[in-house]
């Protein structure tokens, strides 16, 4: 079995499968658009100071998050739906090798967001798109990607123990964008909602893009991704082991 | 009369029990309640930081707002969901008037949005810098009651939309966002470029907003009243192009056997 071959092919097939779909479209181009537009025209009319870049940022960064919640959230259920769950099951590499390249491609699919609301800002908006650390930033990008992959892993294999992980996913929406300081300054929230954001990858890997982006040292954030991504991955693996155990135990593999 | 009537409430009742899908008490609470909450307090916050306007501006804003999502949301669930299931050539080969038939879907939606915006209101009410009396509410009830009205008006055009186009929840979100953009639920009206002004004012919940705010400030249903009629005459004028919409798709659909595509 060669690994970053199956990786590889599985990532490119489900970011062109997810590239298709008009609902993805919306959720990782139009709605970052609409989301970063009034944004934009909070923060102009607001009294604070400061760059837009770290609104464009922080928007796009809340369309990633997106497509991964619904995208990872409900990947299990959809592979059911599709009638392919049981093949990802019975082929001979490990379910965690078949689940992993599409919830990265439901993170990878975001990156679109990045793109549209930069552009989005700069044609628009006079977002400045002048980036500190270039480099840094083109390493903090798939950090955060990563990050937010293995996040939706976690989702994955915990979502589809619920019937309906799809209210789960839009409960989940706001509440993510909000405790990980993606348009708002951690500081102003209650103190309780620090711990919680350090745990979630959008938080490091809005920094490090903004560290990276706006000056300043965008390498701690991106090794926290790297530790959090592997966290997941951990977490990931033995949710859907327990999940397979479960489904073969209850036969419920095929229930769609 | 009394058939129409019976399409009206039993079918709508029927209608949305059936086609509805957020009714279950688990997908319910999290997404018509939970997530309209986690939007108000979005909002609140990001104006905070931003330094654009108090608490009380967000919350009635983003609460009326909320009104969207049943009316929208639900009218593309009601009519996609006759297509998915395969019910809809069936339903439009009945003979039931078509006014009632539609309207009466519109219905239950209608009261769903009052429950989230009023929801939404306690909660902001119960944790957030808001305040409201209670000699306050039923001017609020009016005009949340109106922008609901106007918002399913809206969901009937997204719906007529779906007897042609077969994405029908691609438009509903769309619609949806537009209404986050163009409406000053977020941004004062007189801070967008004066075009989306200008679209924002033909749009539902525009007025309906604009209201609240002034009510949430201590003003009267009086005081308001040429903005609620304005709400509700922008609410009647949506429903009239859906009707017509459903006319036209229904031909439409039957002479290119559409109906049933998905």
């Amino acid at each position: 079995m060669n690994v970053p071959r199956l990786l590889w092919v599985g990532w490119r097939f489900y970011v062109k499968n997810l590239t298709l779909s008009s609902f993805y479209i919306l959720t990782s181009v139009l709605q970052p658009i609409i989301f970063a537009s009034v944004a934009y025209f909070m923060f102009e009319a607001g009294a604070r100071e400061g760059t837009l870049l770290y609104v464009a940022l922080g928007a796009g960064m809340m369309g990633i998050w997106s497509s991964t919640l619904f995208g990872s959230g409900g990947a299990i259920q959809w592979q059911r739906w599709q009638g392919v769950l049981e093949y990802s099951i019975a082929v001979p590499p490990p379910l965690l090798l078949v689940i992993v390249p599409l919830t990265i491609a439901t993170a990878s699919i975001g990156l679109y967001s990045l793109t549209a609301t930069l552009f989005w800002g700069w044609l628009f908006f006079d977002v400045p798109l002048d980036v500190a650390h270039p480099i840094a930033f083109l390493v903090a990008l798939p950090a955060a990607v990563l990050g937010l992959g293995l996040l939706g892993l976690v989702l994955a294999s915990t979502f589809v123990l619920y019937r309906n992980a799809n209210a789960l996913s839009n409960l989940l929406e706001f509440p993510v964008w909000l405790v990980t300081g993606l348009l708002v300054s951690l500081s102003l929230l209650p103190g309780w909602v620090g711990p919680l954001s350090w745990v979630l990858a959008p938080t490091w890997g809005i920094n490090a893009l903004r560290e990276a982006a706006i000056a300043g040292n965008p390498w701690p954030e991106i090794g926290m991704c790297l530790l959090l991504s592997a966290v997941y991955l951990v977490i990931g693996h033995f949710a859907l082991r327990h999940f397979e155990r479960l489904a073969r135990e209850r036969a419920t593999l095929a229930i769609a | 009369m009394n058939q129409d009537l019976r399409v009206f409430f039993i079918g709508g009742y029927l209608s949305y029990k059936a086609l509805f899908n957020w009714m279950h008490p688990s997908h319910y609470i999290p997404t018509m309640l939970g997530a309209p909450v986690f939007q108000v307090l979005f909002f609140v916050y990001v104006g905070r930081f931003a330094e654009l306007q108090d608490d009380t501006f967000f919350v009635t804003g983003n609460a009326v707002q909320l009104t969207a999502m049943a009316g929208v949301y639900g009218m593309a669930m009601t009519i996609g969901g006759e297509r998915w299931t395969q019910t809809l050539s069936p339903l439009m080969a009945s003979p039931a008037n078509r006014l009632p038939l539609f309207l009466g879907r519109s219905l239950p939606l209608i009261v769903n949005g009052i429950i989230t915006s009023a929801f939404a209101f306690f909660v902001s009410w119960l944790l957030l810098d808001f305040e409201l009396s209670r000699s306050q509410l039923p001017a609020l009830a009016v005009v949340v009651a109106a922008s609901a009205f106007a918002c399913t008006s809206l969901g009937l055009v997204v719906g007529a939309i779906g007897l042609r186009g077969r994405d029908v929840f691609f438009i509903a979100n769309l619609v949806v966002f537009s209404l986050l953009l163009f409406c000053g639920v977020n941004v004062p009206l007189d801070t967008l470029p004066n075009w989306m002004e200008a679209v924002g004012r033909a749009l539902p919940l525009t007025h309906g907003i604009e209201a609240a705010r002034e009510i949430a400030a201590g003003a009267t249903l009086g005081d308001v009243s040429s903005l609620v009629w304005t709400e509700l005459a922008i609410g009647v004028a949506y429903a009239t192009v859906a009707y017509a919409l459903f006319r036209f798709f229904e031909i439409e659909g039957r002479r290119r056997a559409t109906l049933e595509t998905i």
